[in-house]
């Protein structure tokens, strides 16, 4: 592998770890609906990103486009569904905060 | 200004974003930030000869995630003045060894030395493949996948935002 492309591998594993780390610490730490959608968004970016920068690292450009385009689609049904999950629990409970969660009932 | 310190400059932001998203105290600061951190990992991806991918992030996660999730915080309720005062403290206190963790980990793989001459799992190709090539010859079922998911999250949107009769 040749210096350039090293680095630039080196500096984005960087930016993953770092970026799991953030949403990780954000999803346990938040208590807020919409917030947890963010955090699962910043975990989705640095796992496309993992997976981007595995493709340039191994020469397999192509592979890697299409799995990443493949997870990018699957993420904006997740947070769809999620979105509406969260109306129809603001719905009943008036409230974003999962504390207020406690019957199944609805 | 050298290429190195370009990625290193993009990686930098992409990580300020990130935690500015997650501290703001204001959900809709929040949304702008993440679109601002898909828009960091659009260039880096540009950077990393991903263009078609690129594009795809920068339109799906910077343009139609917030719109949606600012669709969303539109139909929920605002805070007050003094509710908004007592979650900006309440962030502080939650986050502040978030800043200390990332800047300790930032340090710490600065200094690791990873090996990366390792062998891949699968061999690269002898030539080049273009990503619809990959898509279309190599990973038709994932196409097919995507629309069973697409569907299936349209009928569960359908099924979840319907009023229920008798309702208003």
């Amino acid at each position: 592998m040749s210096e350039p492309v090293a680095h630039l591998v080196l500096l984005c594993g960087m930016g993953v770890v770092l970026l799991l780390i953030v949403g990780f610490y954000s999803l346990l730490m938040t208590r807020n609906l919409v917030r947890m959608v963010i955090a699962l968004e910043i975990l989705s970016k640095a796992t496309t990103l993992a997976l981007v920068a595995s493709g340039y690292a191994t020469g397999q450009i192509g592979l890697a486009q299409a799995l990443a385009i493949t997870l990018i689609v699957i993420e904006v049904a997740v947070v769809v569904v999620a979105v509406a999950v969260i109306l129809c629990v603001y719905r009943h409970t008036e409230s974003l905060d999962v504390a207020k969660l406690r019957e199944l009932k609805g | 200004m050298r290429m190195y310190d370009v990625n290193l400059l993009l990686i930098a932001g992409l990580v300020a974003a990130a935690f500015w998203t997650v501290m703001t105290a204001r959900l809709l600061r929040a949304v702008v930030g993440l679109a601002v951190t898909s828009v960091l990992v659009t260039a880096l991806m540009f950077q990393l000869r991903s263009p078609i991918a690129g594009v795809f992030e920068l339109s799906v996660c910077a343009g139609l995630i917030p719109a949606i999730l600012i669709t969303t915080i539109s139909l929920t309720q605002r805070l007050d003045a003094e509710q908004l005062i007592a979650r900006k403290k309440q962030k502080l206190k939650q986050y502040w060894p978030l800043l200390i963790l990332v800047i300790a980990a930032a340090i710490l793989l600065s200094r690791v030395n990873v090996p990366l001459e390792f062998p891949a799992i699968l061999p690269p190709p002898a030539k080049e493949e273009d990503v619809r090539t990959s898509l279309w010859a190599l990973r038709h079922m994932d196409l097919l996948g995507q629309i069973v998911i697409l569907l299936a999250g349209a009928f569960a949107v359908v099924v979840l935002v319907r009023e229920k009769p008798g309702e208003k």
